[in-house]
């Protein structure tokens, strides 16, 4: 049995590791040890609070927690975060079991009583666990910044704490791996059609100006689905994420006078298919909706993207 | 800002007769789908669930039911791909 110290204090490589892992860089092997840690000088009494070995949760459940004296169990969740990682069962009953065991928690502390993030709740059934390890389960609030008010307040949260909500700081932190997740799609398309652009109906040439068009509009369209809808997210009509999409995209195409171009399929197209990814990242999104969304929208999406090429290559062979 | 997704799409149901009335659901539920009246919980609001799980997971009587899944595009297409269930198949991030 071995208690790890740590602190509340982030250091630099912290700090330039959450950086990196926002934006998507070696983000696969973002992890922390799993065990038991102490947060400054916890006695037998003090609290027990689960996290997520993803180095970016634990950092921030710590930072969090400035002057208190508390364990962090610290389950093997593979570097996934707590409400992922519920989702997959690592953060899950049969885990914290495990750790529990492993760790002799039970020797550390002389209470009964483990602090769980609510968003955990999706994978740990706290009846399952006082049933075979005597532990009671409290589910904290769903974020960390709440925890120390939630520790002051006696372990009540307010219903404030127990929502989800999607607020532009969250969408905003987002974007960096989204912008780096279609960069290389978004770019092989470009370079598709501007191969494309050399047949015309007078012989085959490169026009270095359509070119230029051609990577501006597409990068335009990325944009809208990558960043744009993200952002706006709450402020654009319709409930589908494609339907939001596709309109962001229509709004860029009449903001370069392309209306009446092949553009108008294209960058619709693009635009609505970035954003509808963009239901993975959301926090309020179930799978019957996204299936629904998708049985409609991404027939739609294709027809839309096969006859814009189709009209954008008629343009030029027919001349 | 409540941000509510396609309406009519949720696949939770609750069994009141089952129902013990703890208010597990209530404290689990990330979109305050559930309440308690009169010692029993109460659907508020269906199409707010994301189905995400935790209140059948920690629901002790099992009265609820829930197809749990990922609302996630991307899983979707990866689970068609390789023909499985719609999994998450980022690492980290805020993303699934």
């Amino acid at each position: 049995m071995s208690i790890i110290k740590t602190s509340s204090t982030l250091s630099l490589s912290d700090r330039l590791g959450s950086i990196k892992v926002r934006w998507g860089i070696g983000r696969t092997i973002y992890m922390k040890e799993p065990g038991l840690y102490a947060l400054g000088e916890p006695d037998e009494n003090s609290p027990v609070i689960v996290t997520a070995n993803y180095k970016l949760t634990f950092d921030i459940v710590r930072s969090k927690l400035v002057g208190f004296n508390l364990y962090i169990l610290v389950l093997d969740t593979k570097g996934v975060n707590v409400w992922c990682a519920a989702g997959k069962g690592t953060f899950g009953t049969d885990e914290l079991i495990t750790r529990l065991k492993a760790t002799h928690l039970s020797e550390v502390v002389a209470h009964r009583t483990l602090i769980l993030p609510q968003l955990g709740a999706v994978g740990v059934a706290a009846h399952e666990i006082k049933k075979q390890t005597g532990f009671k389960v409290v589910f904290g609030p769903v974020r960390a910044e709440d925890l120390s008010t939630f520790l002051i307040n006696e372990m009540n949260a307010t219903p404030e704490m127990r929502q989800v909500r999607f607020p532009l700081r969250d969408r905003f932190v987002l974007i960096p791996v989204e912008l780096v997740g279609f960069v290389l799609p978004t770019l092989l398309l470009a370079l598709f059609l501007t191969g494309l652009s050399i047949f015309h109906h007078n012989g085959l040439y490169f026009d270095a100006h359509e070119a230029k068009i051609i990577l501006r509009n597409t990068v335009l369209a990325y944009v809208g689905g990558v960043a744009i809808t993200p952002i706006c997210l709450p402020w654009i009509p319709f409930r589908s994420f494609s339907a939001k999409g596709a309109l962001v995209g229509i709004v860029l195409v009449m903001l370069i006078s392309a209306i009446m171009t092949p553009w108008l399929l294209i960058m619709t197209a693009i635009s609505s298919f970035i954003a509808m990814n963009f239901t993975g990242s959301s926090t309020y999104t179930s799978l019957s909706g996204v299936q629904k969304e998708m049985r409609l929208a991404v027939p739609l999406q294709l027809a839309a993207l096969v006859m814009g090429i189709v009209w954008f290559m008629a343009l030029r062979l027919i001349g | 800002m409540q941000t509510t997704y396609l309406k009519n799409v949720s696949t939770l149901t609750l069994n009141v007769d089952k129902c013990i009335g703890c208010g597990m659901c209530v404290v689990v539920c990330p979109h305050n789908v559930f309440a308690l009246q009169e010692k029993k919980a109460t659907v508020l609001d269906l199409d707010r669930c994301m189905e995400c799980g935790a209140c059948q997971t920690n629901c002790v009587a099992e009265a609820i039911y829930v197809k749990k899944g990922v609302g996630c595009a991307a899983g979707i297409i990866l689970g068609v791909v390789k023909g499985t269930e719609p999994t998450c198949g980022c690492s980290g991030g805020g993303c699934c």
